[in-house]
């Protein structure tokens, strides 16, 4: 009975919310260009970036602005979170531009932007801070309170001393599960995934369609990037990405597609990399535990948890016919 | 297309007979010149530790025989993947001592080295027997990491310190036995949490786990922690300053690179003078000591240690002499450090 107490503590469900978030941010980028029809494995790459443009973006901003920083200091932090994202939208930009313009193999654009980041970070990572692997420290947002719900003593661990960028995303997912059942936006990118043909004979611009579905995932995977270098570690260090954007595939494939869904399976991913993280009283080696939510992954795409059903014309280049 | 092409071999030819034609540096004649090169560890210049300091050893070694040698160091990709291939160009180029930093090397220097009998390598922290155109450079982390365990022991408040590794490998496990047994010397009853962050290399970059790792520790009640892991320790000192309490840095003396937020964290660092190997092999081979087999940095070589700098002098000197005199009592053999799990079983044993 201890354990079974010890595996919901609220200590250990706050690290699981910390550790969920860069995944959940960057499924949601991967639910947006899939439900397009454009496969972006450069979300790993594309979130290496983000870690890098973040910490760049926050570091500059403090040594450019020491008035401004010092007087909101929020700025500094929200100033790298958008160098992420613009970053994040420019390699979105080459995803697009290649495979839906050029039309070139999806899987091949994005594993080409993946080992693009990896050079590239450190290419200009030693170009501005003259050392190879690691950018100064950052500073983070300021950790806020949730109201009402902090007045509660057994969730106050879970809900004071938050950083905001985890109220953001938990709100993107409320946000994205309503685009894309409820927006003419949402429901045009679907048709666009599923059936380009159609949508493009009832006057839809798949192309243009296609272009913002993999511009949000740059988005959103350089956000994720950004939450890891500026909320969780402070700077910009080579690797920190640890293969996060690969598993925010998974979580996406695992939760259907669907916003909603990519947030259970990220939350899933990340309670068991919490729960091998916080030794607790288990009757089996801990080492079980953090291979389970990899387990999982695999079982979830081999199909025996749950038929995935991917948009039909998903990874499918579209070729508009010549009139 | 054609032509293009055919200017483009044409210009590849000049370009190549220009090169040819120019002399290179020539070694001057009177003295002979020796050559050095090193070949970092992935992560390579700049990583505010490891790498860096074997880049102070050789440069102190520049600066100080001057004209007669002269450096080269070469920096493998991020994975590490062509590390044989530089080390074969250096030898390939005659240079006289060839330094391999890190264990990853163990295989690489073993093949090169064979290839070029000639030449002379080193490897730091790798064991290479028996190969007398090869020098192993270990340290005893265990000597230096029971001074930082006995320092942690004699400052926790709670009773409880925490160790955080990276790559669950022998190696790292002699930085924990030391500072177990470090803390238990002082303190039988005190209570070290132990973690590592993974079984690759990868768990040497992953500061957000690092810092899961930490706080977890820190959780359950521990109010120091010894981190042994490379960048994911940059995570440990974040933890550190969220919860307020002390953390011990490893390699360099981290109180010095690591942000002025966290630095008032650091209560010490354990000190691997990866420079004092490099630098003390070049002058070796300089002056014709140079000799195959396995060389040891301790305590007593200065090769380990703790750091005492401007930030934490405050914080630590109310110890210093306590690990002073545990430094004297292993120099002389009376405190003999285990440097695995298993001596530090038999160690603690010797307790009362």
């Amino acid at each position: 009975m201890e354990y079974v107490a010890s595996l919901f503590s609220v200590a250990l469900i706050a690290s699981a919310i910390r550790v969920t978030m860069p995944i959940l941010l960057a499924s949601l980028g991967a639910v947006y260009t899939e439900r397009g029809g454009v496969v972006n494995i450069g979300l790993e790459g594309i979130m290496i970036m983000g870690t890098f443009f973040g910490a760049v973006g926050a570091y500059l901003f403090d040594a450019q602005f020491p008035q401004l920083a010092q007087g909101w200091p929020d700025l500094a932090p929200l100033a790298g979170v958008l160098t992420a994202m613009a970053a994040g939208l420019l390699f979105g930009l080459i995803h697009a531009l290649v495979t839906v313009t050029f039309r070139v193999d999806q899987i091949i654009s994005g594993v080409a932007l993946n080992l693009l980041a990896g050079g590239l970070a450190r290419f200009l990572n030693i170009l501005l801070f003259e050392r190879a692997t690691q950018s100064p420290g950052v500073r983070g947002f300021t950790p806020i309170d949730i109201p009402l719900l902090r007045d509660v003593p057994a969730l106050r661990p879970l809900v004071t001393g938050v950083s905001p960028m985890i109220v953001v995303g938990l709100l993107l997912v409320i946000a994205s599960q309503w685009v894309l059942t409820r927006t003419r936006f949402g429901l045009r990118l679907r048709a666009v995934g599923e059936y380009p043909l159609a949508a493009d004979t009832l006057g839809v611009n798949v192309y243009r369609l296609r272009y913002a579905g993999v511009l949000l995932s740059g988005a959103l995977a350089g956000m994720a990037g950004a939450y890891l270098a500026i909320e969780q570690a402070h700077l910009y260090f080579e690797g920190m990405t640890q293969g996060r954007g690969f598993i925010a595939l998974a979580a996406m494939i695992f939760g259907n597609w669907w916003p909603a869904g990519a947030l259970g399976a990220s939350a899933l991913f990340g309670y068991f990399d919490a729960l091998s993280l916080r030794v607790v009283r288990l009757p089996v080696p801990y080492q079980f535990i953090s291979v389970l939510p990899h387990i999982v992954t695999i079982l979830v795409l081999a199909g025996f948890v749950r038929r995935a059903r991917m948009p039909a014309a998903d990874g499918v280049p579209y070729t508009k016919e010549e009139e | 297309m054609r032509t293009g092409m055919r200017v483009a071999a044409a210009l590849l030819v000049v370009v190549a007979a220009i090169l040819w034609a120019i002399p290179g540096p020539q070694a001057t004649a009177q003295t002979k010149k020796w050559r050095v090169g090193i070949v970092y560890d992935v992560g390579g210049r700049g990583d505010l530790s490891f790498n860096d300091m074997a880049y102070a050893g050789l440069a102190r070694a520049q600066k100080e025989f001057g004209a007669s040698i002269e450096t080269r160091d070469l920096e493998p990709t991020a994975g590490g993947e062509n590390r044989e291939e530089l080390l074969r160009l250096l030898a390939g180029e005659k240079y006289d001592l060839i330094f391999g930093i890190g264990f990853l090397f163990t295989d690489s220097i073993t093949r090169v080295a064979k290839d070029f009998p000639n030449v002379k390598f080193a490897i730091v922290d790798g064991f290479i027997g028996d190969q007398p155109n090869v020098v192993s450079l270990l340290f005893k982390e265990q000597e230096g990491s029971f001074l930082v365990g006995a320092a942690a022991a004699l400052k926790s408040r709670t009773g409880k310190i925490g160790f955080v590794g990276g790559m669950k490998i022998p190696l790292i496990e002699k930085f924990e036995a030391g500072y177990i047994a470090g803390a238990k010397y002082i303190k039988r009853t005190i209570e070290v949490f132990s973690e590592y962050a993974g079984t690759t290399g990868e768990a040497f970059r992953d500061p957000v786990k690092g810092k899961e790792l930490a706080l977890a520790e820190y959780d359950r009640g521990a109010d120091i922690i010894y981190h042994a892991s490379g960048g994911t320790g940059i995570g440990v000192f974040e933890a550190a300053v969220v919860k307020k309490r002390l953390a011990i840095g490893v390699d360099a003396d981290q109180s010095l690179t690591v942000k002025p937020d966290q630095r008032a964290q650091i209560l010490t660092s354990m000190m691997k003078r990866v420079d004092v190997a490099v630098y003390e092999t070049i002058k070796a081979t300089t002056t014709g000591q140079y000799k195959g087999g396995v060389r040891e940095f301790g305590l007593k070589e200065n090769g380990v240690g703790y750091a005492v700098n401007d930030y934490n002098k405050a914080m630590i000197q109310d110890v210093t002499a306590k690990l002073e005199a545990l430094k004297k009592d292993i120099i002389a053999g009376k405190i003999k450090v285990p440097s695995d799990k298993k001596l530090l079983e038999e160690f603690l044993k010797t307790l009362k």
